[in-house]
């Protein structure tokens, strides 16, 4: 038994367990010696948590998008990041057109899906268009290459943007009916808050059950499952594909303005990091497994707010807050590494790890 | 749809693809701002000679696509496509002068519609827009239906004027820096201060028309001449060659001015650089983006050794360079071990993470009093060789120059011995690989301890070349620039690299309104080689052959 398990267990792995021992280690530490040291108190908590929420929220709706595609195309869209940048970016400039109409502050509500809708337009023509160009003469090319191409599209992209509409930081108008607070089971939380998560799940929702309910979710998964089975049943893969960007670029363009009404800014290099993030949270999930992105999502938002608070401040590290961003990479390298099916999935393991 | 329509379809097509190209460039404001360098003097501005190559080049494609190869209707279709694309333009310029759309596109400037309405206002500027496209058809369409060598004649001469306008910058120093009462005089003839003289254009064209033409008769025989020399006399030749481009070498930074040399210098780092990605996704078909980490630490390896500042070691710069290396070489293993057992696109993005985390690192607070944070490490000295401070970079440039060709020599005999061939059986297939028995753990663990040595030494240069190391100077764009140099450069290919690392670093050194808009051009650049050229422009021949069976089979299977 024991010679077994010895011949399985390499050096590395013994390596990587202590590694990742370590890393627990410290954060329980860390977590024990914050609460014990009573830094916040539950009111801190509770606004950390429900932060994490709204931003973990608006990964998991990215998220949704690197791993529809990842499905259908096995490959990681890198342009995905700026694919969520184009909508809000160009949705600024209606915002501020209406605003200075006063359209905006008579009719809020109008407004807003207004910006939705051209933000959601733009964005999904990107994803669109990027596939159609950069991606689709790429089909059964070594996998190095359009991966590549990604990037090259990345980069383009946000250079592109920042060409026509400027490199400078753009703040989101004011919306009157966004701003404010309100008491939930007498807890003060912030209104765009609740009103990001609320409209995230539900755009979640949505989506999820096109996929599973509709012919044509059915059509995708059955490309992602197998895309010659697929085709002999009659499914138009390519149309299937083009589905697939389309989709997702909607629900990155909607993510795009969520986390414009959140953070109240746009600029061409937005979607950089949050399209990193959404991406580890699309790994955390499982990749190609849409509740797994959304889970993966939420999960990495939460882990994000909390953790600089919660491991590192107890460990005295200075200023945690700068390092949430290598929270969060250090959670990707250790998920692909521990457990490169992610949270959710099972089906990738032995094609792709 | 009926047969007439299909016929224009291409130009109509290929025409409006070309019109948004020329669009995006005029809009992000390429054409505005080479506006202001010349390649002819006074008569054609590089923005302009851009959107006119976009333009014909289309226009070209469209008469290649023509579905028939009816003469009269390929040049039709060439016209149409000019025209579309000009009416692109005119439509822009147009809606730009009535409607304010600067708001939104800060690139749609007053100037912008200038430059693209030839200076005339009102319609006659459209007109001339429009008669501009049509031209610009035809000149293709003609293009198309020369044969075969004067149209190549007619591409490369052009070519030439654009090449040579471009260098300007270049070659005047070179030229100048002679200072004989000769060359002085040339170089007034063929340039101004901006772009080349008309006449220089002219006698630039004839002349390289006359040497393409001798060349284009002479080449077989000299070809057939070389083929027959005995093979020492031919060993004999290519030593020859290599000396000659040695002594070229060495003696180069003596004629070039200082901005030159240190144009060269920044292409040498990422030489060294790109050697070293190279080795991690050349040979063994690793793609690291998190290469900068190795950079970063070779850089701040020998800030810390070197410096005064925080701990005051007080080692001299060739104490502290193999401590770099080393320490560079020891980071690469202990990231490699992490990522053993990653593949393709996850590899590239645990490694992206890692060069991002280690920057977070060193940017926080937390480690400040150790690395410096955000104010980064000063005064770090300079390469002292015997008692001579290495301060210019002419300096550097040999210190550079010796690690390159190290850097070289050691990669061609790696690639040639036993790791090097594993490594291409494993970049080939991993599973074969180490079903033929080769330890994937401990050659991959080789690959990324080599580059990580290599970029560390290149980092350490860097550091000492600088004087001062910012967390701000190692970002991902440095990894995806390396990354950029290996690939467009020819994957696996030591010249593709150094050709890669002129053009994307040198090139937008010299021309600085190019730097702005680097990145865009390496986002098209990366996309266009990925789907025309996957090999690369300099592409090893090992590899050339893999892409090109590979499109053999795809094609059959396809049929």
């Amino acid at each position: 038994m024991f010679q077994k398990w010895k011949d399985r267990v390499t050096v590395t792995d013994i390596v990587m367990w202590m590694i990742g021992g370590t890393l627990l280690l410290l954060c329980l530490w860390g977590s024990v010696s914050t609460i014990r040291a009573g830094l916040y108190t539950k009111s801190h908590w509770i606004d950390f948590l429900i932060f994490g929420l709204a931003q973990g929220s608006i990964y998991a709706l990215i998220a949704t998008g690197y791993t529809m595609v990842y499905g259908v195309l096995k490959m990681i869209n890198f342009a995905h990041g700026e694919v969520f940048m184009s909508g809000p970016f160009t949705g600024y400039f209606v915002a501020t057109a209406m605003w200075r109409s006063d359209f905006l502050d008579n009719h809020p509500i109008m407004a807003i899906v207004a910006i939705f809708a051209v933000a959601m337009f733009v964005s999904t023509m990107v994803a669109f268009l990027v596939e159609k160009i950069a991606y689709r003469p790429l089909r059964g090319a070594p996998r190095l290459i359009p991966l590549i191409t990604a990037i090259g599209a990345s980069f383009f992209l946000q250079y592109l943007f920042k060409g026509l509409y400027g490199s400078g930081v753009n703040a989101y108008p004011d919306i009157e009916i966004l701003n404010g607070f309100w008491m939930i089971f007498g807890i003060r939380v912030l209104k765009i808050q609740v009103i990001v998560i609320i409209a995230a799940i539900v755009l979640m929702l949505v989506l999820y059950n096109f996929i599973m309910l509709t012919r044509v979710g059915k059509a995708i998964r059955a490309v992602s499952e197998d895309k010659e089975a697929a085709a002999l049943m009659g499914i138009n893969v390519d149309a299937m594909i083009s589905t697939t960007f389309i989709i997702g670029g909607m629900a990155a363009g909607a993510a795009g303005v969520l986390y414009a009404l959140m953070f109240k800014q746009v600029h061409f290099f937005m979607g950089f990091l949050p399209g990193l993030k959404a991406f580890t949270a699309a790994v955390l999930g499982g990749i190609g497994n849409i509740p797994g992105a959304m889970l993966g999502g939420i999960f990495l938002g939460l882990i994000e707010s909390v953790a600089p608070a919660l491991f590192l401040d107890g460990l005295g590290i200075i200023a945690p807050y700068q390092l949430k961003d290598a929270i969060a990479f250090t959670m990707l390298v250790m998920v692909l590494i521990f457990r490169p099916t992610g949270i959710l999935g099972e089906r990738l393991a032995s094609k792709k790890a | 749809m009926t047969k007439a329509q299909s016929l224009w379809n291409q130009g109509v097509k290929i025409g409006a693809i070309g019109g948004v190209s020329v669009l995006i460039i005029s809009l992000i404001g390429m054409v505005e701002s080479f506006g202001k360098r010349d390649i002819i003097a006074g008569v054609l501005p590089m923005g302009v000679a851009i959107a006119l190559i976009i333009s014909i080049l289309a226009a070209y494609m469209a008469a290649k696509k023509t579905p028939i190869s009816d003469k009269s209707i390929q040049f039709a279709n060439a016209v149409v496509s000019g025209l579309v694309i000009s009416g692109f333009l005119a439509a822009f310029v147009m809606i730009g002068r009535s409607f304010n759309i600067r708001e939104m596109l800060v690139g749609a400037s007053p100037v912008l519609y200038s430059i693209l309405t030839g200076g005339v206002a009102g319609a006659g500027g459209i007109f001339l827009l429009l008669l501009t496209g049509l031209l610009c058809g035809a000149f293709a369409g003609i293009l198309y239906m020369l044969r075969d060598l004067p149209r190549r004649l007619t591409v490369n001469a052009l070519l030439t004027i654009f090449i040579l306008g471009l260098l300007q910058e270049l070659i005047l120093p070179i030229l100048k820096a002679w200072d004989v009462g000769m060359i002085n005089y040339l170089a007034g003839l063929f340039y101004t201060l901006n772009g080349l003289t008309p006449v220089g254009a002219i006698l630039s064209v004839v002349i390289f028309c006359i040497l393409y033409l001798l060349w284009n008769a002479n080449q077989g025989a000299i070809k057939s001449k070389y083929a027959a020399l005995p093979k020492e006399a031919r060993k004999k030749s290519q030593i020859a060659a290599l000396i000659v481009l040695a002594v070229i070498l060495i003696v180069l930074p003596q004629f070039l001015g200082l901005f030159l040399s240190e144009v060269i210098t920044i292409v040498g780092l990422y030489v060294l650089l790109g050697l070293g990605l190279n080795i991690v996704v050349g040979y063994a078909g690793l793609l690291d983006l998190g290469y900068v980490a190795f950079f970063a630490i070779g850089s701040y390896v020998v800030a810390l050794l070197t410096s005064p500042q925080i701990f005051a070691f007080g080692l001299n710069f060739w104490q502290a360079l193999p401590i770099a290396v080393i320490c560079g070489i020891l980071a690469g293993v202990m990231l490699g071990i992490p990522v053993l057992k990653m593949r393709g696109d996850y590899l590239a993005i645990a490694t992206l993470g890692f060069g991002e985390i280690i920057r977070i690192l060193v940017l926080s607070d937390f480690l400040r009093p150790w690395l410096g944070g955000a104010q980064g490490i000063g005064s770090i000295p300079n390469p002292n060789l015997f008692g001579f401070q290495m301060v210019k970079p002419q300096h550097i440039y040999y210190l550079l120059l010796a690690g390159i060709i190290l850097v070289i020599f050691i990669s061609l005999r790696l690639k040639k011995s036993k790791i090097g061939r594993a490594w291409m059986a494993m970049r080939e297939d991993e599973d074969v690989a180490q079903a033929m028995g080769i330890n994937l753990v401990a050659t991959k663990l080789l690959a990324f301890a080599t580059g990580a040595g290599f970029s560390a030494l290149s980092g350490a240069i860097f550091a000492s070349k600088i004087g001062s190391v910012y967390p701000h100077s190692f970002n991902v764009f440095i990894s995806i620039n390396v990354v950029c140099i290996v690939i467009i450069g020819g994957i696996g290919s030591l010249p593709g690299i150094v050709v890669g690392a002129a053009v994307l670093m040198g090139l937008p050194e010299l021309l600085r309104e190019f730097a702005e808009y680097r990145m865009f051009v390496y986002g098209v650049a990366l996309v266009i080689v990925m789907l025309l050229r996957p090999e690369g422009l300099l592409p090893e021949a090992r590899h050339k052959m893999e892409f090109h069976d590979e499109t053999e089979a795809g094609a059959k299977t396809v049929a």
